[in-house]
Protein backbone atom coordinates (compact mmCIF):
# COMPACT_ATOMS: atom_id res chain seq x y z
CA UNK A 1 0.00 0.00 0.00
CA UNK A 2 0.84 3.63 -0.68
CA UNK A 3 2.39 5.72 2.58
CA UNK A 4 -0.16 8.07 4.07
CA UNK A 5 1.21 11.00 2.43
CA UNK A 6 0.53 9.74 -0.93
CA UNK A 7 -2.42 8.11 0.31
CA UNK A 8 -3.85 11.85 1.73
CA UNK A 9 -2.53 13.18 -1.90
CA UNK A 10 -5.33 10.15 -3.48
CA UNK A 11 -7.87 11.44 -1.02
CA UNK A 12 -7.50 15.30 -1.78
CA UNK A 13 -7.81 14.66 -5.15
CA UNK A 14 -10.55 12.04 -5.31
CA UNK A 15 -12.38 14.88 -3.57
CA UNK A 16 -12.10 16.74 -7.13
CA UNK A 17 -14.95 17.14 -9.94
CA UNK A 18 -14.45 14.41 -12.33
CA UNK A 19 -12.28 12.61 -10.23
CA UNK A 20 -12.64 8.94 -7.91
CA UNK A 21 -10.60 7.24 -5.81
CA UNK A 22 -9.22 5.14 -9.04
CA UNK A 23 -8.82 8.03 -11.14
CA UNK A 24 -7.10 10.21 -8.45
CA UNK A 25 -4.60 6.53 -7.79
CA UNK A 26 -4.15 7.06 -11.99
CA UNK A 27 -3.06 10.71 -11.05
CA UNK A 28 -0.94 10.81 -8.44
CA UNK A 29 1.08 7.93 -10.40
CA UNK A 30 1.28 9.81 -13.22
CA UNK A 31 2.21 13.01 -11.15
CA UNK A 32 5.28 10.94 -9.84
CA UNK A 33 6.14 9.16 -13.12
CA UNK A 34 6.25 12.68 -14.49
CA UNK A 35 7.85 14.67 -11.96
CA UNK A 36 9.75 17.09 -13.34
CA UNK A 37 7.67 17.38 -16.45
CA UNK A 38 4.03 17.76 -14.47
CA UNK A 39 4.47 17.67 -10.61
CA UNK A 40 6.94 20.25 -9.56
CA UNK A 41 5.31 22.73 -12.23
CA UNK A 42 1.73 21.80 -11.07
CA UNK A 43 2.89 22.37 -7.55
CA UNK A 44 4.31 25.60 -8.31
CA UNK A 45 0.75 26.60 -10.19
CA UNK A 46 -1.02 25.68 -7.64
CA UNK A 47 1.11 27.59 -5.06
CA UNK A 48 1.10 30.90 -7.47
CA UNK A 49 -3.04 30.37 -7.80
CA UNK A 50 -3.74 29.40 -4.55
CA UNK A 51 -2.05 32.96 -3.25
CA UNK A 52 -3.01 35.16 -6.14
CA UNK A 53 -6.74 34.04 -7.33
CA UNK A 54 -9.02 36.33 -5.68
CA UNK A 55 -12.85 36.90 -5.97
CA UNK A 56 -13.63 40.33 -7.91
CA UNK A 57 -14.30 42.75 -5.83
CA UNK A 58 -16.69 44.55 -9.28
CA UNK A 59 -17.85 41.36 -10.77
CA UNK A 60 -17.53 38.67 -8.28
CA UNK A 61 -15.39 36.58 -11.11
CA UNK A 62 -11.73 34.70 -10.05
CA UNK A 63 -8.39 36.38 -11.41
CA UNK A 64 -5.02 36.81 -10.12
CA UNK A 65 -5.84 40.69 -10.26
CA UNK A 66 -8.56 42.43 -8.46
CA UNK A 67 -10.15 44.02 -10.71
CA UNK A 68 -10.62 40.75 -12.59
CA UNK A 69 -8.99 41.38 -16.58
CA UNK A 70 -12.69 41.16 -18.09
CA UNK A 71 -13.83 44.22 -16.12
CA UNK A 72 -10.13 46.19 -16.40
CA UNK A 73 -10.46 45.84 -19.73
CA UNK A 74 -11.23 49.25 -21.41
CA UNK A 75 -12.27 47.57 -24.93
CA UNK A 76 -15.07 45.96 -23.47
CA UNK A 77 -18.51 47.37 -23.48
CA UNK A 78 -19.16 48.85 -20.08
CA UNK A 79 -23.21 49.36 -21.03
CA UNK A 80 -23.68 45.55 -20.98
CA UNK A 81 -23.93 44.09 -17.89
CA UNK A 82 -24.69 39.92 -18.31
CA UNK A 83 -25.79 38.61 -15.07
CA UNK A 84 -24.65 34.63 -14.40
CA UNK A 85 -24.87 31.86 -11.63
CA UNK A 86 -21.44 31.20 -11.07
CA UNK A 87 -18.22 31.54 -12.50
CA UNK A 88 -18.69 28.43 -14.64
CA UNK A 89 -21.31 29.83 -16.69
CA UNK A 90 -19.08 33.14 -17.30
CA UNK A 91 -16.29 30.96 -18.32
CA UNK A 92 -18.91 29.35 -21.09
CA UNK A 93 -20.40 33.18 -22.37
CA UNK A 94 -16.46 33.97 -22.84
CA UNK A 95 -15.82 30.92 -25.17
CA UNK A 96 -18.11 31.78 -27.23
CA UNK A 97 -16.35 35.18 -28.11
CA UNK A 98 -19.94 36.88 -28.78
CA UNK A 99 -20.55 38.91 -25.80
CA UNK A 100 -17.84 42.12 -25.38
CA UNK A 101 -19.69 43.93 -22.38
CA UNK A 102 -19.11 42.65 -18.73
CA UNK A 103 -20.50 40.40 -16.28
CA UNK A 104 -21.88 40.22 -12.70
CA UNK A 105 -21.59 37.05 -11.13
CA UNK A 106 -24.48 36.27 -8.29
CA UNK A 107 -22.71 32.95 -6.82
CA UNK A 108 -25.98 30.98 -7.13
CA UNK A 109 -29.73 31.12 -7.56
CA UNK A 110 -32.91 32.27 -5.36
CA UNK A 111 -33.68 28.47 -3.73
CA UNK A 112 -36.49 27.67 -1.56
CA UNK A 113 -34.95 24.28 -0.79
CA UNK A 114 -31.66 25.26 0.11
CA UNK A 115 -33.14 28.65 1.64
CA UNK A 116 -31.40 30.63 -0.71
CA UNK A 117 -32.95 34.36 -0.37
CA UNK A 118 -31.49 37.71 -2.34
CA UNK A 119 -29.44 38.82 0.50
CA UNK A 120 -26.91 35.60 -0.18
CA UNK A 121 -26.55 36.51 -3.75
CA UNK A 122 -25.64 39.89 -3.23
CA UNK A 123 -28.67 41.37 -5.63
CA UNK A 124 -27.90 44.72 -3.93
CA UNK A 125 -24.68 44.67 -5.21
CA UNK A 126 -26.03 44.38 -8.77
CA UNK A 127 -28.55 47.35 -8.25
CA UNK A 128 -25.71 49.79 -7.28
CA UNK A 129 -23.55 48.59 -9.68
CA UNK A 130 -26.40 48.85 -12.27
CA UNK A 131 -27.22 52.67 -11.50
CA UNK A 132 -23.44 53.49 -10.65
CA UNK A 133 -21.74 51.99 -13.80
CA UNK A 134 -24.41 53.52 -15.88
CA UNK A 135 -25.19 50.58 -17.56
CA UNK A 136 -28.09 50.71 -20.03
CA UNK A 137 -28.54 47.43 -20.67
CA UNK A 138 -28.91 44.06 -18.46
CA UNK A 139 -29.04 40.54 -20.03
CA UNK A 140 -29.88 37.75 -17.45
CA UNK A 141 -28.46 35.12 -18.74
CA UNK A 142 -29.63 32.20 -15.69
CA UNK A 143 -30.43 29.10 -16.30
CA UNK A 144 -33.59 27.99 -17.85
CA UNK A 145 -35.16 26.04 -14.67
CA UNK A 146 -37.73 27.51 -11.90
CA UNK A 147 -34.85 28.48 -9.76
CA UNK A 148 -32.98 29.94 -12.77
CA UNK A 149 -36.10 32.04 -13.93
CA UNK A 150 -37.60 33.14 -10.77
CA UNK A 151 -34.08 34.21 -10.05
CA UNK A 152 -34.02 36.61 -13.15
CA UNK A 153 -37.56 37.74 -12.88
CA UNK A 154 -36.88 38.52 -9.08
CA UNK A 155 -33.94 40.90 -10.94
CA UNK A 156 -36.22 42.03 -13.31
CA UNK A 157 -38.73 43.06 -11.08
CA UNK A 158 -35.89 44.97 -8.75
CA UNK A 159 -34.44 46.70 -11.97
CA UNK A 160 -38.00 48.12 -13.24
CA UNK A 161 -38.23 52.02 -13.56
CA UNK A 162 -34.32 52.60 -13.16
CA UNK A 163 -33.83 53.07 -16.58
CA UNK A 164 -31.86 50.30 -17.96
CA UNK A 165 -33.32 47.69 -20.75
CA UNK A 166 -33.23 44.14 -19.10
CA UNK A 167 -33.25 40.96 -21.38
CA UNK A 168 -32.64 37.66 -21.20
CA UNK A 169 -31.35 34.94 -22.81
CA UNK A 170 -33.60 33.17 -25.82
CA UNK A 171 -35.06 29.56 -25.02
CA UNK A 172 -35.81 26.90 -27.71
CA UNK A 173 -34.43 24.49 -29.63
CA UNK A 174 -30.59 23.96 -29.79
CA UNK A 175 -28.15 23.38 -32.43
CA UNK A 176 -28.39 20.30 -34.08
CA UNK A 177 -31.48 19.45 -32.17
CA UNK A 178 -33.95 16.95 -33.37
CA UNK A 179 -37.41 17.80 -32.06
CA UNK A 180 -38.31 14.18 -31.39
CA UNK A 181 -35.50 13.96 -28.88
CA UNK A 182 -36.06 16.97 -27.12
CA UNK A 183 -38.24 17.49 -24.30
CA UNK A 184 -41.83 19.38 -23.88
CA UNK A 185 -40.59 22.15 -22.48
CA UNK A 186 -37.89 23.05 -24.39
CA UNK A 187 -40.37 22.59 -27.81
CA UNK A 188 -42.79 24.79 -26.09
CA UNK A 189 -40.49 27.59 -25.30
CA UNK A 190 -39.07 27.88 -29.00
CA UNK A 191 -42.86 27.16 -30.00
CA UNK A 192 -43.43 31.15 -28.36
CA UNK A 193 -40.16 32.50 -28.88
CA UNK A 194 -40.54 31.12 -32.73
CA UNK A 195 -39.45 34.51 -35.33
CA UNK A 196 -40.37 35.49 -38.60
CA UNK A 197 -38.29 34.16 -41.74
CA UNK B 1 -39.40 -2.77 -1.60
CA UNK B 2 -41.10 -1.13 -4.71
CA UNK B 3 -44.05 1.37 -5.43
CA UNK B 4 -44.82 3.30 -8.96
CA UNK B 5 -47.20 6.64 -8.55
CA UNK B 6 -47.76 9.98 -9.96
CA UNK B 7 -46.39 12.74 -8.44
CA UNK B 8 -45.44 16.17 -8.73
CA UNK B 9 -41.83 17.79 -8.08
CA UNK B 10 -41.54 19.96 -5.31
CA UNK B 11 -37.71 20.25 -5.58
CA UNK B 12 -34.12 19.16 -6.57
CA UNK B 13 -30.97 19.02 -4.76
CA UNK B 14 -27.69 18.40 -6.77
CA UNK B 15 -25.98 14.75 -5.02
CA UNK B 16 -22.34 14.61 -5.93
CA UNK B 17 -21.58 15.42 -9.51
CA UNK B 18 -24.42 13.26 -11.27
CA UNK B 19 -26.57 12.14 -8.55
CA UNK B 20 -29.69 14.31 -7.48
CA UNK B 21 -32.05 13.91 -4.35
CA UNK B 22 -35.25 14.54 -5.63
CA UNK B 23 -38.24 15.48 -3.32
CA UNK B 24 -41.82 14.88 -4.62
CA UNK B 25 -45.77 14.67 -3.43
CA UNK B 26 -46.58 11.90 -4.60
CA UNK B 27 -50.99 10.74 -4.63
CA UNK B 28 -50.58 7.65 -2.74
CA UNK B 29 -47.51 8.22 -0.94
CA UNK B 30 -47.38 11.65 0.26
CA UNK B 31 -44.22 14.00 0.60
CA UNK B 32 -41.11 11.71 -0.37
CA UNK B 33 -37.33 12.26 -1.04
CA UNK B 34 -35.23 10.18 -3.19
CA UNK B 35 -32.02 9.60 -5.09
CA UNK B 36 -32.22 9.98 -9.01
CA UNK B 37 -29.09 8.80 -10.47
CA UNK B 38 -27.83 11.01 -13.55
CA UNK B 39 -30.47 13.84 -12.21
CA UNK B 40 -27.39 16.60 -11.97
CA UNK B 41 -27.11 15.14 -16.19
CA UNK B 42 -28.39 17.35 -18.88
CA UNK B 43 -31.52 16.14 -19.63
CA UNK B 44 -32.68 15.03 -16.54
CA UNK B 45 -32.35 18.35 -14.93
CA UNK B 46 -34.37 19.86 -17.94
CA UNK B 47 -37.63 17.57 -16.65
CA UNK B 48 -36.67 17.32 -12.90
CA UNK B 49 -38.00 20.86 -12.32
CA UNK B 50 -40.38 22.03 -9.53
CA UNK B 51 -44.06 22.06 -10.59
CA UNK B 52 -43.68 19.24 -13.32
CA UNK B 53 -45.84 16.14 -13.22
CA UNK B 54 -44.00 12.25 -13.08
CA UNK B 55 -44.37 8.90 -13.00
CA UNK B 56 -42.23 7.81 -10.38
CA UNK B 57 -41.27 4.31 -8.72
CA UNK B 58 -39.31 3.98 -5.86
CA UNK B 59 -37.12 1.31 -4.80
CA UNK B 60 -35.62 0.87 -1.66
CA UNK B 61 -34.18 -2.32 0.26
CA UNK B 62 -35.99 -1.10 3.57
CA UNK B 63 -38.72 1.13 3.56
CA UNK B 64 -36.80 3.69 6.19
CA UNK B 65 -34.04 4.51 3.60
CA UNK B 66 -33.45 7.35 1.22
CA UNK B 67 -34.10 4.98 -1.79
CA UNK B 68 -34.12 5.59 -5.61
CA UNK B 69 -36.62 6.82 -8.05
CA UNK B 70 -37.01 5.78 -11.91
CA UNK B 71 -38.98 8.55 -13.34
CA UNK B 72 -40.75 9.64 -16.77
CA UNK B 73 -42.07 12.85 -17.51
CA UNK B 74 -45.91 13.80 -18.09
CA UNK B 75 -46.09 17.06 -18.36
CA UNK B 76 -44.43 20.04 -18.04
CA UNK B 77 -46.52 21.57 -16.01
CA UNK B 78 -43.76 23.78 -13.81
CA UNK B 79 -41.49 24.78 -16.84
CA UNK B 80 -44.54 25.82 -18.91
CA UNK B 81 -44.75 29.25 -17.18
CA UNK B 82 -40.59 29.99 -17.13
CA UNK B 83 -41.81 33.31 -18.62
CA UNK B 84 -44.63 34.40 -17.13
CA UNK B 85 -42.85 35.56 -13.36
CA UNK B 86 -45.93 35.51 -11.50
CA UNK B 87 -47.20 31.90 -12.72
CA UNK B 88 -43.71 31.04 -11.97
CA UNK B 89 -43.92 32.36 -8.60
CA UNK B 90 -46.81 30.81 -8.04
CA UNK B 91 -45.81 27.46 -9.15
CA UNK B 92 -42.55 27.75 -6.90
CA UNK B 93 -44.52 29.38 -4.03
CA UNK B 94 -47.70 26.28 -3.95
CA UNK B 95 -44.46 23.56 -4.56
CA UNK B 96 -42.26 25.52 -1.38
CA UNK B 97 -45.21 25.68 1.11
CA UNK B 98 -45.94 21.90 0.44
CA UNK B 99 -42.43 20.72 0.69
CA UNK B 100 -42.45 22.89 3.75
CA UNK B 101 -46.02 21.86 5.43
CA UNK B 102 -46.39 18.08 5.04
CA UNK B 103 -44.56 15.23 7.03
CA UNK B 104 -42.47 12.95 4.87
CA UNK B 105 -43.97 9.73 3.41
CA UNK B 106 -47.74 10.84 5.20
CA UNK B 107 -50.34 10.12 2.80
CA UNK B 108 -52.47 12.93 1.52
CA UNK B 109 -54.08 12.37 -1.71
CA UNK B 110 -56.24 15.07 -1.31
CA UNK B 111 -53.10 17.33 -1.20
CA UNK B 112 -52.21 15.69 -4.41
CA UNK B 113 -55.57 16.55 -6.19
CA UNK B 114 -55.37 19.85 -5.01
CA UNK B 115 -51.62 20.91 -6.01
CA UNK B 116 -52.68 19.32 -9.78
CA UNK B 117 -55.96 21.25 -9.88
CA UNK B 118 -54.46 24.17 -9.21
CA UNK B 119 -51.21 23.53 -11.69
CA UNK B 120 -53.60 23.14 -14.53
CA UNK B 121 -55.81 26.34 -13.29
CA UNK B 122 -52.80 28.55 -13.31
CA UNK B 123 -54.08 28.67 -17.60
CA UNK B 124 -56.95 30.18 -16.31
CA UNK B 125 -57.81 34.05 -16.58
CA UNK B 126 -58.33 34.05 -12.93
CA UNK B 127 -55.83 32.07 -11.70
CA UNK B 128 -55.08 34.27 -8.98
CA UNK B 129 -58.52 33.36 -7.01
CA UNK B 130 -57.53 29.60 -7.57
CA UNK B 131 -54.00 30.23 -5.88
CA UNK B 132 -55.97 31.79 -2.74
CA UNK B 133 -58.39 29.36 -2.68
CA UNK B 134 -55.42 26.23 -3.15
CA UNK B 135 -53.89 28.23 0.39
CA UNK B 136 -57.08 27.66 1.71
CA UNK B 137 -57.34 23.85 0.98
CA UNK B 138 -53.98 23.85 2.11
CA UNK B 139 -54.71 25.02 5.67
CA UNK B 140 -57.41 22.51 5.80
CA UNK B 141 -55.80 19.41 4.52
CA UNK B 142 -52.98 20.12 7.22
CA UNK B 143 -56.15 20.21 10.07
CA UNK B 144 -55.98 24.18 10.29
CA UNK B 145 -59.06 24.92 8.16
CA UNK B 146 -61.20 28.11 8.53
CA UNK B 147 -64.92 27.46 9.30
CA UNK B 148 -66.20 29.99 6.38
CA UNK B 149 -69.88 28.78 6.72
CA UNK B 150 -71.58 30.71 9.31
CA UNK B 151 -70.88 33.69 11.52
CA UNK B 152 -69.26 32.77 15.06
CA UNK B 153 -71.22 35.03 16.86
CA UNK B 154 -74.70 35.16 15.27
CA UNK B 155 -74.68 31.75 13.74
CA UNK B 156 -76.13 33.43 10.72
CA UNK B 157 -74.61 32.68 6.85
CA UNK B 158 -75.19 36.01 5.24
CA UNK B 159 -72.74 38.97 4.95
CA UNK B 160 -69.95 36.75 6.72
CA UNK B 161 -67.42 39.85 5.76
CA UNK B 162 -64.66 38.89 8.53
CA UNK B 163 -62.10 36.24 9.98
CA UNK B 164 -61.29 35.66 13.28
CA UNK B 165 -57.84 35.68 13.99
CA UNK B 166 -58.66 33.50 17.09
CA UNK B 167 -60.86 30.81 16.22
CA UNK B 168 -60.62 31.04 12.09
CA UNK B 169 -64.29 31.25 11.92
CA UNK B 170 -66.15 33.43 10.01
CA UNK B 171 -67.62 36.68 11.37
CA UNK B 172 -70.43 38.47 10.08
CA UNK B 173 -70.10 42.23 9.06
CA UNK B 174 -73.00 43.42 11.92
CA UNK B 175 -71.16 41.55 14.45
CA UNK B 176 -67.57 42.08 13.25
CA UNK B 177 -67.86 45.77 12.83
CA UNK B 178 -67.16 46.74 16.39
CA UNK B 179 -63.52 44.19 16.82
CA UNK B 180 -62.99 45.23 12.54
CA UNK B 181 -59.68 46.45 13.94
CA UNK B 182 -58.55 43.07 15.06
CA UNK B 183 -60.74 40.78 12.58
CA UNK B 184 -59.12 39.45 9.26
CA UNK B 185 -60.92 40.98 6.21
CA UNK B 186 -62.42 37.66 4.53
CA UNK B 187 -63.19 38.57 0.13
CA UNK B 188 -66.61 37.44 -0.82
CA UNK B 189 -64.74 35.20 -3.57
CA UNK B 190 -63.23 32.82 -1.10
CA UNK B 191 -66.73 32.26 0.05
CA UNK B 192 -67.91 31.17 -3.93
CA UNK B 193 -69.09 35.06 -4.47
CA UNK B 194 -67.99 36.89 -7.94
CA UNK B 195 -64.32 37.21 -9.16
CA UNK B 196 -61.88 39.07 -6.83
CA UNK B 197 -60.11 42.32 -7.14
CA UNK B 198 -56.61 42.79 -6.86
CA UNK B 199 -57.51 44.23 -2.85
CA UNK B 200 -59.52 40.87 -2.25
CA UNK B 201 -56.66 38.82 -3.88
CA UNK B 202 -54.15 40.72 -1.44
CA UNK B 203 -56.67 40.77 1.26
CA UNK B 204 -57.39 36.40 1.23
CA UNK B 205 -53.55 36.16 0.74
CA UNK B 206 -53.00 37.74 4.00
CA UNK B 207 -56.02 36.07 5.64
CA UNK B 208 -54.28 32.67 4.68
CA UNK B 209 -50.48 33.81 5.63
CA UNK B 210 -51.87 34.81 8.72
CA UNK B 211 -52.45 31.08 9.66
CA UNK B 212 -50.10 29.81 7.56
CA UNK B 213 -47.24 31.73 9.44
CA UNK B 214 -49.02 31.13 13.33
CA UNK B 215 -50.02 27.89 12.84
CA UNK B 216 -48.05 25.94 10.30
CA UNK B 217 -44.64 28.05 10.51
CA UNK B 218 -44.70 28.52 14.16
CA UNK B 219 -45.41 24.57 15.03
CA UNK B 220 -42.76 24.04 12.62
CA UNK B 221 -40.18 26.79 14.21
CA UNK B 222 -38.92 27.78 10.96
CA UNK B 223 -39.67 30.99 8.89
CA UNK B 224 -42.39 30.98 5.69
CA UNK B 225 -40.74 29.78 2.54
CA UNK B 226 -39.29 32.32 0.86
CA UNK B 227 -40.69 31.83 -2.32
CA UNK B 228 -44.50 32.55 -0.75
CA UNK B 229 -43.33 35.96 0.25
CA UNK B 230 -42.34 36.87 -2.73
CA UNK B 231 -45.66 35.37 -4.06
CA UNK B 232 -47.43 38.10 -2.01
CA UNK B 233 -44.59 41.00 -3.58
CA UNK B 234 -45.52 40.06 -6.78
CA UNK B 235 -49.38 40.57 -6.64
CA UNK B 236 -48.65 43.60 -4.67
CA UNK B 237 -46.56 44.98 -7.50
Amino acid sequence: MAGSEIERLIQLLARLPGLGPRSARRAVLALFSRRAALFDPLMEAMARAAESVRVCSVCGNIDSSDPCAICADEARDGAQICVVENVASLWAMERTGAFRGRYHVLGGLLSALDGVGPDELGIERLLARAASSGAREIILATPATVEGQTTAHYIAQRLAGRGVAISGLAQGVPMGGELDYLDDGTIGAALAARRAL
Amino acid sequence: MEWTDEAILLGTRRHGETAAVVTVLSRAHGRHAGLVRGGAGRRARAALQSGNRLQVTWRGRLAEQLGSFAWELLAAEGTRWLADAVRLGAVASACALVDFAFPERESHPRAYESLLALLAGLADAHWRETYARWELDLLAELGYGLDLSSCAVTGRNDELAYVSPRSGRAVSLSAGEAFRDRLLALPAFLRGQGHASADEIRAALTLTGYFLERRVAAQAGRPMPAARTRLVGQFAA
